[in-house]
């Protein structure tokens, strides 16, 4: 038997979804024109009227948003209500430099919310079930959204938080979860510490875990599964977006069902910015549909994906993404945080140290290592062994209050860093994220 | 009083040391003494020479090489000669950074290296107690 939040909508005709997205994005995009004058002035340059907007169709006359447009607004250009009307910041986890803070009313919530609930049910929840969300809670959106999600289904919710291993599996054990959620490595991690403490897959009562925030491989889902004897959905969203749960996997795991009803997305050649066919893979752009405080109009995402409208066995109609097969840009997602190679040259240049340096990602027992490799010079260098570790202590110190996360920093001598046909190779990432 | 050593930033990958010590030699200088310091991550080479512009050049082309002032004294026969020196450093509150011995085979001596912050200050507190120090000078007479 097939169990969905929102039947009617979910598995709603292609037709009668296109009626209401038809219906939503006029009234969203004459919202986003007469409260939004960011927006407002991007249309008028490319003499784009509201009214010009009479169906999905016409979303392609629209400009795009990108992230610099939402750090040029930041923190109120882009609000689409008066402040007394919202409820609600989250914020992504990037750096002062790169912060977006996006703004909730009730119903933006509540919406936000419904999606996280068809994620849930998806992952065959009920009001039986006892949902653990150890999604960090707070400015990510990620325990705040699973945990509204959890409360709309009626599941009995553990608000974890991330981390305390020891006081997630207890919780875990006594009172009989049955729901994980979190990023896939983190499950990965509870799954070996179960291990280390003796129990069996078979001796928790977990079913099912929700994962998303970060890049993960269909190999990394199967050992998931071994080790905690579950099945794991994938699960995607964006802060800029509302966050987690604008699409979400079924049972098929074969791709996650986008809220068709609330985003309307798109997949463009990132170069020229053409609309690509069904089937090709490009940059994914969404528009929202009925957002109040936060409305975005083909939002690039910066996420290369696939979208598919072939039908699904799980009797959802919305039309399924890929997981992200890789990035439009040069951003990096190491231990849940984003990091763009310009930040770290920034923080380079600040200290004093050449702008040669190499990163090597990796990750060894599912968590990300993160090492940056930097040239130093002959002033900077000392004979003694205590000033050298001070510099890469101090490098390190720099790098965690600008990206977050603090990378082991090696120091090198001049020239040593290698090169490629005389070009520096900047990033090494030798974490297998996509399949 | 003091002489030159150079100091080597060497990478913690196989061979780095022995390529250092070879681009040394095959420079036709002589290495008349030589300690390594190490972490898991990088290590130092400190080496006294008997040509410190040209081994400075040689190591530079491949690595950071700097050159230090240090002190080297003489270790008379008696025992205990090098904690009579520690003391003295000490009790004039003279922080000594590292140290390292060689031996002389052609002196027929064991000499001492102390790398002090405060070169001048510990100089002529040694001094003061009589103690003899090596000059740039005296390596070239005395070693050849
Ligand atoms: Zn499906």
């Amino acid at each position: 038997m097939k169990n969905y939040y929102q039947k009617e909508i979910e598995t709603a005709s292609r037709e009668e979804i296109l009626k209401i997205q038809n219906e939503k994005i006029v009234k969203q995009v004459r919202h986003v024109y007469d409260n939004v004058p960011y927006y407002r002035d991007l249309m008028d340059k490319k003499g784009v009227k509201p009214e010009d907007i009479k169906s999905v169709d016409d979303i392609k006359k629209l400009p795009f948003l990108t992230k610099d447009d939402l750090r040029e607004a930041y923190p109120y250009g882009l609000l689409g209500t008066d402040l007394k009307n919202c409820v609600r910041i989250q914020s992504t986890s990037g750096t002062t430099g790169k912060r977006v803070v996006a703004f909730y009313t009730q119903k933006d919530i509540d919406l936000w919310e419904e999606c996280c609930a068809r994620a849930i049910v998806a992952a065959g929840g009920t009001d039986e079930d006892v949902c653990q969300v150890c999604y960090g809670y707070g400015l990510f959106t990620g325990g705040p959204g699973l945990n509204g999600g959890s409360h709309k289904v009626g599941c009995l919710t553990l608000p974890m938080s991330s981390g305390n291993t020891d006081r997630q599996i207890q919780f875990m054990m006594d009172l009989n979860a049955t729901i994980l959620c979190c990023t896939p490595s983190y499950a990965a991690f509870i799954g070996e510490s179960l291990a280390e403490q003796g129990y069996k897959p078979e001796d928790n009562k977990l079913k099912a875990g929700i994962f998303g925030a970060e890049p993960w491989t269909e190999e990394m889902r199967r050992s998931i599964e071994n080790s905690l004897g579950i099945k794991a959905y994938d699960i995607y969203g964006l802060t800029e977006t509302s966050g987690p749960g604008v699409s979400f996997e079924c049972e098929e795991q074969t791709g996650m069902h986008i809220n068709e009803d609330h985003f309307y997305a798109e997949i463009i050649n990132p170069e020229t910015g053409e609309v690509l066919p069904e089937g090709e893979k490009g940059e994914l752009v969404f528009t929202s549909l009925d957002k109040e405080a936060f409305p975005l109009l083909r939002y690039r995402t910066k996420d290369i994906c696939i979208l598919s409208r072939k039908p699904c066995s799980c009797g959802r109609t919305h039309v399924k993404m890929t997981k992200p097969l890789g990035r439009s840009d040069d951003m990096m997602i190491i231990r849940g945080v984003n990091v763009f190679p310009s930040q770290i040259e920034t923080v380079l240049l600040n200290e004093g140290y050449t702008p040669n340096y190499q990163i090597v990602v990796d990750r060894e027992n599912n968590t990300d290592t993160f090492d940056v490799y930097v040239e130093f010079s002959p002033e900077q260098f000392s004979d003694k062994i205590a000033d050298v570790q001070a510099r890469e202590k101090a490098l390190n110190a720099a790098m965690r209050s600008m990206l977050g996360i603090g990378p082991k920093i090696h120091l090198m001598a001049p020239k040593s860093i290698q090169r490629s046909e005389g070009k520096a190779v900047r990033v090494i990432d030798k974490r297998k994220l996509h399949d | 009083m003091a002489i030159t050593q150079l100091s080597a930033f060497l990478e913690n990958t196989p061979g780095t040391l022995s390529q250092a010590v070879t681009a040394i030699s095959d420079a036709g200088i002589n290495i008349r003494a030589l300690s390594v310091a190490d972490t898991r991550d990088f290590g130092i080479l400190r080496v006294i020479v008997s040509d410190v512009e040209k081994t400075k050049e040689v190591l530079s082309q491949y690595t950071l090489a700097s050159e230090t002032k240090v002190i080297a004294v003489k270790m008379s026969d008696e025992a205990g000669s090098l904690k009579k020196i520690l003391n003295i450093l000490e009790n004039a509150r003279i922080n000594v950074e590292y140290v390292y011995a060689f031996t002389s085979a052609i002196a027929g001596s064991a000499y001492v290296v102390l790398r002090i912050n405060d070169l001048d200050v510990a100089e002529s507190v040694l001094m003061g107690h009589g103690i003899e120090m090596l000059s740039d000078e005296d390596m070239k007479d005395m070693l050849g």
